[in-house]
């Protein structure tokens, strides 16, 4: 976006997140919602549409979609209702899908999100449970598509955000700390390239100082957060474009399209919003009280933003690495394991971030599968901290902790790798040296001090890099000086 | 509250009636005789009357989170008109 087009105009962005839950069955019927199964062979009468089905609620779904409200800050409805929302379209089979319309299960709620320059309190008008719908595949070339029933049925939470974010960058951050929350939740894989995840987002722009909202357009596809940001940025500057040129915005739903960098006008399904919602008579009302409320809120986690506050403050931690040990769950808790070991929070934020990540980065390993134990890396960390061993052993021993899962004393011991540190011993060493040295010695006298670092080298690689590098120095200094 | 030809028609293709040009004029008759009644029923205060969210007026039928067997392939097939591919075949929509 161009400065001037930032500052004449603003922008104005509201999100609809679709969350598949992780329930094992579907949300009104019993065939699972696993992924990557041969088509239709997770199906049963309700997800068929037989006629004579009925749907049963997932009472899983409902701890889930409660879990999420109390943690976006929402009020959980005593009472909501299912509704059928109509269109045709094959991936469909009833002709409608159940979804929460006027009486939707969580309403007014919020998150917090980090920005550039501080927090932001982004609105959540609501969330609601909805079943999904199958997939179509079209063939190229063919006049036929084909129809994948498994999807269908599978529990999704629809969440509305308010139109608060002002900037494709909220937007991001808004949609990165929201997906946070649904895997502290253990709620949601989160993975939007999977379709997990989905997010559709409504823009428009206004001049500053305007306070109606501008024509809004939909924008759709946006399947990972580089999208979200990219087709947004991309959807402003042409509003923009389109307002300077004294062109109407055009209320309409578009797709982006990555490959191009554009957004298209969406071939809508006919009359798409007559969807004609009224209550399921097959659903009763779904009643929640205050105890199945409470019982939830006790087993709520601690969730992301109150993980990384704590850092921040009872580690000291920069925000840098709040921000990455924070960001899952996984992670968070093996810093606190690994800092309840051996208290240095610091150096284990950089141990973590550098070479266990480098480390699993390179094996595409996640975090559940790290071979290295809270308590042995805490334990390599304070075996440099009390110098028995250098800061570069301790490196070559990291890598062999991570190739067979051994404790770092283990490996010291087998390989006898412990750093000399034993003055009488180094002295030795450092004597044996400069005796083998008398050339270089001779130059360093003559005036070429650069030669000192040569002598420690020397001693270095007569210890096999064990000798404790602080005391060579030391020991050189004196010596050389004399 | 009455509707237009052009009302009834969109009201016709949403439900995916076939309607002919003679059924037209008695059907939006129909309609319109229904939509006043409705009317009328609007005239009612229904101040204080709580909404009828269920005709039972049971609540919260739940079953646990738990998977049983998939209808099996050959038996969805067989009562599909057409199935290729392990998939339902449709006229193309796209």
């Amino acid at each position: 976006m161009s400065a001037d087009s930032t500052s004449e105009f603003e922008v104005v962005i509201g999100l609809e997140v679709h969350a598949q839950l992780l329930t094992d069955s579907k949300i009104f019927a019993r065939s699972s919602t696993v992924s990557g199964k041969t088509a239709n062979t997770l199906t049963d009468p309700v997800t068929l549409g037989l006629p004579g089905s009925l749907p049963v609620l997932n009472k899983r779904s409902v701890d889930f979609a409660i879990r999420l409200g109390l943690a976006l800050q929402c009020s959980i409805e005593r009472t909501s209702i299912f509704a059928r929302k109509h269109y045709l379209y094959p991936d469909l089979p009833k002709g409608y899908q159940i979804s929460q319309y006027d009486k939707p299960i969580c309403l007014n709620g919020s998150l917090v999100v980090r920005i550039k320059d501080g927090t932001k309190k982004i609105g959540i008008t609501r969330i609601h449970l909805e079943e999904d719908a199958g997939k179509n595949t079209h063939l190229s070339d063919e006049p036929y598509s084909l129809v994948d029933l498994n999807r269908a049925g599978v529990p999704l939470l629809e969440i509305v955000s308010e139109p608060d974010m002002r900037s494709p960058e909220e937007a991001g951050a808004y949609m990165r700390q929201l997906r946070q929350v649904l895997l502290y939740l253990d709620i949601c894989d989160g993975n939007m390239e999977e379709g997990s995840l989905r997010c559709d987002a409504n823009v428009s722009i206004r001049r500053r100082g305007e306070t109606k909202l501008g024509t809004k357009v939909e924008v759709k596809n946006l399947n990972s957060f580089r999208f979200v940001e990219r087709a947004l940025e991309y959807e402003i500057e042409r509003q923009i474009a389109a307002v300077r040129e004294g062109t109407p915005i055009v209320q309409e739903t578009r797709l982006w399209d990555e490959a191009a960098c554009t957004t298209l006008p969406m071939r809508s399904k006919e009359h798409a919003e007559d969807y004609r919602y009224f209550p399921d008579p097959d659903l009763l009302p779904l009643v929640v009280d205050d105890d199945w409320i409470a019982r939830t809120k006790s087993s709520l986690p601690e969730l992301p933003a109150q993980v990384y506050e704590r850092f921040r403050k009872s580690y000291e931690l920069d925000p840098y690495y709040c921000e990455i040990l924070a960001e899952e769950k996984a992670v968070a808790r093996y810093y606190d394991e690994a800092v309840a070991f051996h208290n240095n929070p610091i150096a284990i934020a950089n141990w973590i971030t550098t070479e266990l990540f480098g480390r699993l980065n390179k094996e595409s390993m996640a975090m559940s599968s790290n071979p290295i134990s809270p308590e042995n890396l805490a334990s390599l960390i304070l075996l440099v901290d009390n110098k028995t061993i250098s800061g570069k052993m301790a490196k070559a021993i990291f890598d062999e902790m991570f190739s067979t899962g051994s404790s770092p004393r283990d490996i010291i011991e087998a390989q006898g790798l412990k750093q000399i540190s034993d003055p009488a011993e180094l002295e030795a060493l450092v004597d044996s040296i400069l005796s083998q040295s008398a050339a270089q010695l001779q130059a360093y006298r003559d005036g070429k001090t650069k030669m000192f670092g040569y002598f420690v080298g020397q001693v270095m690689k007569a210890s096999d890099g064990k000798a404790n590098p602080q005391i060579v120095n030391e020991l050189l200094e004196r010596k050389l000086k004399a | 509250m009455t509707l237009t030809d052009k009302e009834v028609l969109h009201v016709a293709r949403l439900a995916q009636l076939e309607l002919s040009e003679e059924d037209l004029p008695r059907m939006q008759g129909e309609i319109n005789e229904i939509l006043n009644h409705v009317e009328r029923l609007q005239k009612v205060s229904s101040l204080g009357v709580v909404p009828t969210l269920h005709v039972h007026g049971e609540i919260n039928a739940f079953r646990d989170d738990i998977i049983r067997d998939s209808i099996p392939l050959e038996k969805i097939e067989m009562n599909a008109p057409d199935f290729r591919a392990c998939c339902f075949r449709v006229p193309r929509i796209i």
